[in-house]
């Protein structure tokens, strides 16, 4: 279970595709407890990678990972851009040291932790992401995972971001960037990368 | 060393509203705001904050913002800087024309960030 330069390109070359299908999807499920804009960030965001990607070339997973994270950071304007981006720069950061899935993962997570200082119960990404760091660090990683956290996300109430301030109200609906991390997630599995 | 103020919110209307609104009472603190995306949607952007902290002239800043990415793209510009930037979890407007009144005056940052305390809602 190793990130490469070439099965990340892949990886983010399907997210991209799939955030742009889902985009009037994701922002629909942000309607009811955000501000209805997390498709169209992240459609930006997938915008965004896939230029910086053809005018960059990376070479190496370091700068492939580097890569997508700025255009993240500087292109999403949503809460997700500074989340999503930090992940990638400290996944970028451990790549210097290790290409093992497992720990990217997990230092990924920490980075979204460090950012917005969410830790699971809240409602958020968070929700999906411990878990399958979790399952990767056990080596059981599979969709099964990813689906039940998703799902899991919407009986929850929010105590993070913009679905915190509808209290009760947050509960019986998904949570926006839990899908989107779904997502990213069900790519990074049809990579083969588990195998 | 001279301190400055940086105001954040995912509405540049609002970045504007506030600087006017302190500039009244503060009219020789330096102000520079970063409202909105970069194509003038609403949300926030690090380059744009990243922008307001180098037009500032000011060598450190107090910052003040509104909602959930604002204070986290102002953490990525924090790290990306080498001006010291201070975030205060207060009330946005009020938190903003204390520092600023305070700043007028001549009051330095640790009696500022004593009377900020009470502001404190995030
Ligand atoms: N503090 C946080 N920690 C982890 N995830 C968070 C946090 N705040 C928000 N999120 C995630 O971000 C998603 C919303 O992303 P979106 O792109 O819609 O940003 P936003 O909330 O509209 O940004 P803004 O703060 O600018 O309003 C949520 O569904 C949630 O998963
Ligand atoms: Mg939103």
């Amino acid at each position: 279970m190793a990130l490469t330069l070439e099965n990340t390109l892949n990886w983010l070359h399907g997210f991209d595709q799939v955030i742009e299908a889902k985009k009037a999807y994701l922002s629909q499920l942000d309607t009811p407890i955000g501000d209805g804009d997390h498709g169209n960030n992240l459609a930006r965001g997938a915008a965004a990678i896939e230029a910086a990607l053809e005018k960059n070339k990376p070479t190496d997973l370091t700068a492939a990972l580097k890569t997508i994270a700025m255009a993240l950071v500087s292109k999403v304007g949503g809460a997700s851009g500074a989340l999503y981006g930090t992940a990638f720069l400290e996944m970028a950061k451990t790549s210097q040291k290790t290409q093992a899935l497992p720990d990217l993962l997990a230092a990924g997570l920490a980075g979204i932790q460090k950012r917005g200082s969410a830790t699971t119960g809240e409602k958020t990404m968070v929700d999906v992401w411990a878990p399958v760091v979790t399952a990767a660090q056990a080596g059981e990683l599979d969709q099964a995972v990813v689906d039940q956290a998703v799902q899991a996300t919407k009986e929850m109430q929010a105590t993070k971001g913009r679905a915190s301030y509808v209290g009760e109200k947050s509960v019986g609906h998904l949570d926006p960037g839990a899908v989107s991390s779904g997502y990213l997630f069900t790519e990074l599995l049809k990579t083969g990368v588990d195998k | 060393m001279s301190l400055g103020i940086l105001i954040v919110s995912h509405v540049a209307d609002i970045t504007v509203g506030v600087q006017k609104l302190i500039s009244q009472t503060a009219a020789q603190v330096p102000v520079t705001v970063a409202g909105g995306t970069d194509d003038g949607g609403v949300g926030t952007s690090v380059d744009k904050i990243q922008q307001a902290v180098a037009a500032n002239k000011a060598d450190e800043l107090l910052a003040f913002y509104d909602l959930g990415s604002a204070k986290m793209n102002l953490e990525m510009a924090q790290e990306f800087s080498n001006k010291p930037i201070y975030l205060y979890d207060v009330a946005l407007i009020e938190g903003a024309y204390t520092a600023a009144a305070l700043l007028q005056a001549g009051v330095e940052r640790s009696e500022i960030e004593k009377q900020l305390r009470p502001l404190k809602i995030k």
